[in-house]
């Protein structure tokens, strides 16, 4: 067994299902998305982008484009909360959750790739 | 592969980056999670953008203060603790990220990169020269006057910089690397479709070798040309089609010989092949006739035995060392040639002939010196070793100077500058010494100081456009008609030329009323105001049409406005 394996695994497995925690819920109910389970997504997907740098055989190239999309999905989604609930007049209002929901909709798809690019290196590797 | 460096600095970027996100995340959920007390005595809790706002003012260290309200004892606690975690692990994660970026195999990496792109971007002939040394900083420069394109490599980065201080024409892409690696001359173009020839010109046999072989292998078209001083090294390299193997004590040797044997020969050698603006002077013959006096038998001296001991002189070797070098099979004697006492003994006075031709500088010096002092009319030859010592030897006022390194730069730059100029120094050759005596004394009538230039060009669409149409008019051309000054008809240009190449026929100093065909091409040697002159002829139609005594060609709009036009403006 591979600590490193374990651990790289475990941040891109835990991004995906906080992700989906995130994104569950009526797309526009504030109610139901929550800004810490927010900025805990946010970071578990900067340490899993950051763990997938500098491996160069092809899945891992493509494990980073996906970390990249990932990334750059919740950077717009953090963007949108802060002018909202900082800058905007309108304040934090269902139109803006909805788009920031479906920021981080997109961005667990990206997660998504990422699982199973995973398991299907894993498998090849058993074969 | 170079570009694991890539993947290894980014993987060396995940312990920094690692750190610095977990003690950021720390601080600020710490923020975010510490109550405060505003002034009014109601309690308020950070939001996580303040939050991110104050944790990166406070690990960076900049500071503005307590941010948005006044903290509570709480919260200073906890900056307390955050200020320690965060600015430590700010300056190591920042430190070792430009550490990173300084690594030295990266840098390399990026400089090869660049070096790459600029060779890349290169549209018109270059030639990728490996070694700067002497030879190569010769070349360079006088390669680059002409405007055309170099590309260096050596695995010396003093020479580099050396290389970055002079003042070129044209940029010349340099890399410091190993040109044993054949990664590294693909890097420099050597299978750039505009490599026009592979210089190996590095002061070791070896890597010439590599150097050609790779070249070979990888782009069999490509021009090599090598320097080797060995000649085993020399058979080895000519027996895999390098191009040219210049060995530059055979080149000395040589034209040794033909200084004593062919002295107009050797006169014509020296102007044809000099530099630009080089004074043209006629050299000292020596006397062939007597007693030469070698002193070395180095590989420079059995070269200049082997060439000189076929002619009417005799020999005398001189050899410090006899057991590395070997022996003569004629005269020698041992010593070193810088005391009198040796010379005297090998007949210095009665010499007529000095060659100073051992390996080191001083003693080279300190031979022509003591010779001159018994027998101030010998004519010397002198070997120079390295151009350190170039201020002494103009001093010591030697008739022949041989400097490995120029001697082989020369050669080259011949070879390069015209490909006509090499085939006629070949047919050159062939003719007896009448015949160059009568071209030097021509060449000297028309050059009245400087060096003549030498230049080529064909009858093509390239070189001579106006030639071509005068040639579908149905005008013939005659070599005369070129060597007219445009402006003045009856005058002529000051400019020889020299040969003729048409079909596979080349015609040594063709006759003046030759007719020149489509495809042809010509080597001329003449003043710079003359090659000047000449190209209007080859370029433009209308001043060629005068200087043929015909009527300017006009365009087809005034050809057909001219009949509708008052009589005073038909001229």
């Amino acid at each position: 067994m591979n600590l490193e394996k374990v651990v790289f695994g475990f941040f891109i497995f835990l991004a995906l299902t906080l992700n989906f925690g995130f994104f569950v819920g009526e797309i526009d109910n504030l109610e139901h998305h929550h800004l810490r389970e927010f900025v805990i997504l946010f970071i578990v997907n900067a340490v899993a982008l950051i763990m997938k740098l500098g491996d160069r055989s092809q899945v891992d190239a493509m494990l980073l484009a996906t970390g990249l999309v990932a990334m750059l999905q919740l950077v717009g989604a953090a963007l949108i909360w802060i002018l909202a609930a900082h800058v905007w007049e309108s304040g934090m209002t269902p139109g803006v959750m909805a788009s920031i929901v479906s920021l981080a909709g997109g961005a667990m798809v990206a997660n998504v790739i990422s699982v199973v690019l995973l398991v299907a290196e894993t498998v090849m590797l058993r074969r | 592969m170079i570009d694991n460096i890539y993947f290894l600095i980014l993987r060396r970027m995940r312990k920094p980056l690692l750190a610095l996100v977990v003690v950021y995340s720390i601080a600020v959920f710490g923020l975010v999670l510490v109550p405060g007390q505003d002034s009014d005595g109601n309690v308020w809790h950070m939001g996580f953008f303040h939050a991110f706002y104050f944790v990166s003012y406070m690990a960076t260290t900049i500071g503005f203060g307590e941010l948005p309200h006044e903290f509570s004892d709480a919260q200073r606690l906890w900056t307390i603790f955050c200020i320690y975690a965060t600015v430590t692990v700010w300056l190591y994660s920042v430190g070792s990220l430009i550490a990173l970026l300084q690594d030295e195999n990266l840098q390399r990496a990026l400089a090869e990169g660049r070096f790459a792109g600029g060779v890349k971007r290169i549209t018109t002939p270059f030639f990728l020269i490996v070694g700067y040394g002497q030879t190569g900083r010769d070349l360079v420069r006088a390669l680059t006057s002409e405007g055309r394109r170099a590309v260096v490599i050596d695995s010396d980065l003093e020479r580099l910089n050396g290389l970055q201080l002079e003042k070129l024409r044209e940029f010349v892409p340099s890399l410091q690397a190993d040109a044993q690696c054949p990664d590294v001359l693909l890097s420099g173009g050597l299978r750039h479709p505009m490599c026009q020839a592979v210089l190996a010109l590095t002061s070791s046999n070896e890597v010439n070798l590599k150097v050609a072989l790779a070249a070979k292998l990888l782009h069999p078209e490509v021009t090599v040309i090598c320097r080797s001083d060995s000649n085993d090294v020399s058979a080895n390299m000519l027996s895999f089609d390098t191009n040219y193997v210049l060995n530059p004590f055979e080149i000395f040797a040589r034209y040794l010989r033909m200084a004593l044997s062919a002295h107009c020969h050797a006169i014509l050698n020296d102007w044809l092949g000099a530099l630009r603006d080089a004074q043209l002077g006629e050299p000292r013959k020596p006397p062939i006739h007597g007693r030469w006096i070698l002193c070395g038998f180095g590989r420079f001296g059995k070269a200049v035995y082997r060439e000189l001991s076929g002619l009417a002189c005799e020999l005398m070797v001189i050899e410090q060392s006899p057991e590395h070098t070997g022996t003569p099979p004629t005269a020698w004697m041992h010593g070193r040639g810088t005391e009198a006492a040796t010379l005297e003994q090998a007949g210095i006075r009665e010499a007529v002939g000095l060659i100073a031709g051992t390996d080191n500088d001083a003693n080279n010096l300190s031979i022509v010196m003591t010779a001159r002092a018994l027998n101030p009319e010998l004519f010397v030859v002198v070997r120079e070793n390295n151009l350190v010592n170039e201020d002494l030897f103009s001093a010591v006022k030697a008739d022949t100077r041989m400097h490995p390194s120029l001697i082989v730069a020369n050669r080259i730059r011949t070879l390069l500058k015209s490909p006509l100029l090499s085939r006629f120094f070949d047919l050159v050759q062939d003719c007896d010494e009448a015949w160059a005596c009568t071209l030097v004394s021509r060449v000297a009538a028309t050059m009245q100081e400087s060096a003549p230039e030498v230049w080529e060009f064909g009858f093509d669409r390239k070189d001579a456009p106006a030639l071509l149409e005068a040639a579908d008019l149905g005008f013939d051309i005659r070599l005369s008609d070129l060597l007219k000054d445009p402006g003045e008809p009856d005058t002529n240009l000051s400019a020889i030329i020299l040969l003729h190449q048409g079909g596979s026929k080349d015609q040594l100093l063709p006759e003046p009323d030759m007719l020149l065909q489509a495809g042809d091409r010509l080597l001329c040697c003449g003043n710079g105001r003359a090659r000047s002159r000449m190209r209007w002829n080859l370029v433009d139609i209308d001043v060629l049409s005068t200087t043929l005594g015909q009527p300017q060609q006009r365009g087809w709009v005034w050809q057909r406005l001219q009949p509708h036009l008052p009589a005073r403006w038909r001229t």
